[in-house]
């Protein structure tokens, strides 16, 4: 029934769709932010320069935005053409936090974009910080909305599952606003959206303070990079992700998983620097650690245990069979609403509904599954080790290295000598890439360590996609990997040749003598 | 408290409205596109078209965004079944509207004509796909989608790309293509000054014309070619959201069963014919405000009476029509439809305030003059 090819495509497309839309995501999300910093210094002391900075700034914020929206509305529609059954499943709950985003903060932000382009001259300057404002607003709020989504299916809060409907429905809504890995994500991921935009600014500049142009606008967009940029990555790191993983089995998982840690270690946890986990063997070699860490980070306190896989594993493997219970008695139910007994067995196994589906997989009928199909189930929790385990330690090996770069940037602006060191502006400029490969590998960690399920417990990955045929998705997938490449080639050529050209080749955007 | 069946019947409303304000504010911004590299002859003109809806597109394609996302939220096994279903189609959808921001946000930043030719094309194909495939879906939907539901209630499409295009799909096709184009000429006439004001004008009377013959030819073969469906089992309007459990049966004409029962809902398409025909008399006459009024009545009409004609159903099937999505049996839980609604209630007032304001911080006509004078804006 379920087509493995599909399967296998549908979430290779998403993972390109999404990671491809989340280049330009946090750069809107930064460098809105900055703009509203800099316009508000422009209105406070009415100097044209800070608004000939906005404007500029604005002008790359354009073409960053544009490729946002556009890559945004494949995710807004991705979750129904490849995955009819996840949409199906869970849309009673997953869809308002989207329709939310959509009423409340994407049409704020849409609605605005344009007068802050063409508003210049139709409004006050105080009008025109307002909308720049809501602008940077709208974003953020978007974000909100969309991890407050995310983050049900990292922990599926405030539902419970219908058999007279086949799906999850709502049963708090409170419990899916006020998710507690929605909380942490939105911090987190905010912050590092805002880190974003602030290398963003700080490496072009250096990159015009190295070749001597454009310098007076170049020194003051440092000066707001570095101190916006400066507490932006400290929340990033001390507001981790981390504070969410308590939340549920499968961030548990997570955090086993990320750490390569197969047996539960005595409280308080060490953090794993360094390793080489080998999946087959089930072990992580050549550990290098750092004692206690890792039971501060995950659990806060220095008496709790941080589960192992092994462990988490056996959990699993309880709730597989519990769930091979649930789905028994739901098969019952669907043929008889009225059964109390299959009624009553539904009832006091349906938490586990979810893995017993996980059986689905290795055998089409999980009431007649066998000890090594369920092994199979249980061990299918466990995420991806290795690549968990590496990309979160690159994710957080550029998170402090930022947080050193804006502390040095930070130093360098007060004392306004960053002309003087260079080797500085040269490694400033040099780090342009690396907040974007951090957001990347953050979005691989909570979302490929998500792994095996859509949504956590509840609904395996492989069960959510559409019955469409494999061809069709390798045609989509093709059509956007082409389709996106070339967009990519287009905007990196325009944003060099924006910069290269710089304020001063602009001249006051919009400017007569440019001819463009 | 609203109980299920008014939170049903409250929700396809919600659909409507969102559906008329993407074709009534979106409309014009995609008509525009499909006609602009025609009606303007050299790079300023078409620049001029182009900066009547730059500064409002954005925004007025949310109302679009927002249908989707409304959709999954009221009317997720609609969502699922049309989106998977029509899965080309909608990539192709996908396409278009990726076309149009990235042209728009790309083409002033160079100035070679090779550019700005393929960013013209591409916001043509932004502008022209679109309004050619939501009046292809339509037809689909009258004609039946080839889906049902297996035990678990998977939804499984079983046509392929080409089943769309059915040939009362394709004239449904022209129905909105020449509806939009006709708004998006209405907006141009009344936005940009001067002869291009005047030709876009020429093109929205031609359009209005091919718009109320395809209209009136699509009706007439709904009522004389289709087989309309039919809920014939009891009714469960506040039932469970289970396609599965109903029973429908097909009858030539079925459609117009709402109209037969309600003689006044002959209303919508009436006017619909009308205010296209009125369109283009005031385009003719050059009262280019008074016209884009009309237009903009003439997408709600028009959208009205598919949906009348539609009700209850959302998406019949026409390989088994007891799994047909209606009102009554797709949407979501009573409780997410009601924190919905509230949202609703308040937030759809809010935009609508704040777009209104927008437009009129923008309000004033586009001339070919001040276009010259920022010339670094394209």
């Amino acid at each position: 029934m379920i087509d493995f090819d599909v399967v296998t495509l549908s979430r290779l497309q998403f993972a390109l769709t999404a990671l491809y839309h989340f280049l330009f995501v946090p750069l809107t999300l930064g460098l809105s932010m900055l703009l509203v910093i800099m316009e508000s210094v422009y209105v406070m002391t009415k100097k044209e320069i800070w608004k000939r900075m906005t404007k500029f700034w604005g002008v790359l914020f354009g073409i960053n935005f544009a490729m946002g929206v556009a890559t945004g509305i494949t995710m807004e529609f991705q979750f129904g053409t490849n995955w009819a059954y996840y949409s199906h499943y869970v849309g009673d709950i997953f869809g308002a936090p989207l329709a939310l985003e959509g009423l409340m903060a994407f049409f704020l932000e849409s609605t605005f974009v344009g007068l802050f382009f063409f508003g210049w001259d139709r409004l006050s300057r105080v009008g025109h910080l307002l909308v720049t404002a809501l602008v940077a607003l709208g974003s953020s709020l978007s974000a909100l909305w969309i991890l407050i989504a995310n983050a049900w299916m990292q922990n599926p809060a405030g539902a419970e599952f219908n058999y007279e409907t086949m799906r999850m429905e709502l049963v708090s809504f409170g419990a899916v606003l006020f998710n507690p890995v929605a909380q942490a994500k939105f911090v987190h991921t905010v912050a590092a959206g805002y880190v974003v935009g602030s290398v963003f600014v700080l490496a072009i500049s250096s990159w015009y303070l190295l070749k001597g142009r454009n310098t007076e606008v170049a020194r003051r967009s440092m000066a707001v990079a570095a101190s916006f940029g400066l507490a932006c990555s400290l929340s990033v790191v001390v507001l981790g992700d981390q504070s969410g993983y308590e939340a549920s089995e499968n961030q548990k998982m997570k955090v086993a998983a990320i750490e390569a840690e197969w047996e539960t270690a005595a409280a308080p946890a060490a953090f794993t620097l360094f390793g080489l986990p080998d999946v087959a063997a089930r072990k992580t070699y050549a550990e290098v650690k750092v004692p206690w860490l890792l039971g501060l980070i995950a659990t806060r306190s220095i008496d709790q245990k941080v589960p192992g896989i092994f462990e988490l594993v056996a959990r699993a493997r309880e709730r597989v069979k519990s769930g091979i219970l649930a789905h028994a008695a739901l098969q019952t139910l669907r043929a008889d609403h009225d059964d109390a007994a299959a009624r009553a067995q539904f009832e006091a196994h349906r938490a586990d509904l979810g893995y017993g589906l996980l059986l689905l997989r290795f055998t089409p009928d999980p009431a007649a599954a066998t000890a090594a199909q369920i092994e199979l189930a249980a061990w299918s929790t466990v995420p991806n080790v290795p690549v968990l385990f590496w990309s979160f330690r690159f994710m957080v090996g550029i998170g402090m290295f930022l947080v050193l770069l804006f502390t040095a940037a930070f130093y360098f602006s007060a004392r306004h000598s960053f002309q003087r060191n260079r080797w500085f502006l040269r490694l400033a400029f040099c780090s342009l890439p690396l907040p974007w490969i951090a957001a990347e590998f953050g979005w691989v960690v909570a979302e490929y360590g998500r792994q095996p399920w859509a949504v956590d417990g509840v609904l395996p990955t492989f069960l959510g996609t559409s019955t469409t045929t494999a061809a069709n998705v390798w045609l989509s997938l093709a059509g956007f990997v082409v389709f996106y490449t070339a967009l990519a080639v287009v905007e990196l050529y325009l944003m060099t040749r924006m910069i290269r050209r710089g304020p001063d080749g602009l001249g006051y955007w919009p400017d007569p003598a440019a001819g463009t | 408290m609203l109980d299920y069946e008014t939170l049903r019947v409250i929700w396809w409303l919600i659909l409507g409205v969102l559906l008329i304000g993407f074709a009534v504010t979106d409309g014009f911004d995609m008509g525009v596109c499909a006609i602009f590299r025609f009606v303007g002859r050299t790079d300023e003109e078409r620049r001029a078209l182009l900066e009547s809806i730059e500064p409002v597109w954005e925004g007025n394609q949310v109302w679009f965004i927002l249908g989707g996302g409304a959709v999954f939220a009221a009317w997720p096994l609609l969502y699922a079944a049309s989106f998977s279903g029509l899965y080309l189609a909608m990539f192709l959808l996908l396409i278009g509207f990726i076309l149009r921001p990235v042209g728009f946000g790309f083409r002033g930043k160079m100035i070679e004509p090779a550019w700005r030719n393929a960013c013209d094309w591409g916001l043509f194909a932004g502008g022209a796909i679109p309004s050619l495939l939501f009046g292809v879906a339509f037809g689909n939907l009258f004609l039946g989608v080839p889906f049902h539901f297996d035990a678990t209630m998977r939804p499984v499409y079983t046509g392929g790309f080409f089943n769309l295009l059915h040939p009362f799909a394709v004239l449904c096709g022209l129905v909105s293509l020449s509806m939009l184009v006709m708004h998006g000429a209405a907006y141009a006439s009344f936005k940009v000054e001067g002869d291009i004001g005047r030709r876009a004008a020429g093109v929205g009377k031609f359009a209005a014309i091919l718009f109320a013959i395809c209209f009136v030819g699509a009706g007439i073969w709904v009522f004389a070619g289709l087989d309309g469906q039919r809920i014939v089992s009891a009714a469960n309007d506040a039932g469970p959201s289970n396609p599965l459990l109903k029973s429908v049966v097909l009858a030539r004409g079925a459609w117009l069963d709402n109209y037969r029962m309600h003689g006044l809902l002959w209303l919508a398409p009436i006017g619909g014919i009308a205010t296209a025909l009125l369109t283009g008399l005031n385009l003719q006459l050059r009262r280019f405000g008074a016209a884009l009024v009309a237009s903009g009545l003439t997408q709600a009409a028009a959208i009205l009476t598919a949906g009348i004609a539609l009700f209850p159903f959302l998406m019949p099937s026409s390989t088994n029509p007891n799994h047909s999505l209606t009102v009554w049996d797709a949407s979501s839980s009573a409780k997410t439809l009601l924190i919905m609604l509230v949202a609703v209630i308040i937030f759809l007032p809010l935009v609508l305030a704040y777009t209104a304001w927008v437009y009129r911080v923008l309000r004033g006509q586009i001339t070919l003059e001040a276009i010259r004078r920022h010339a670094g804006l394209y």
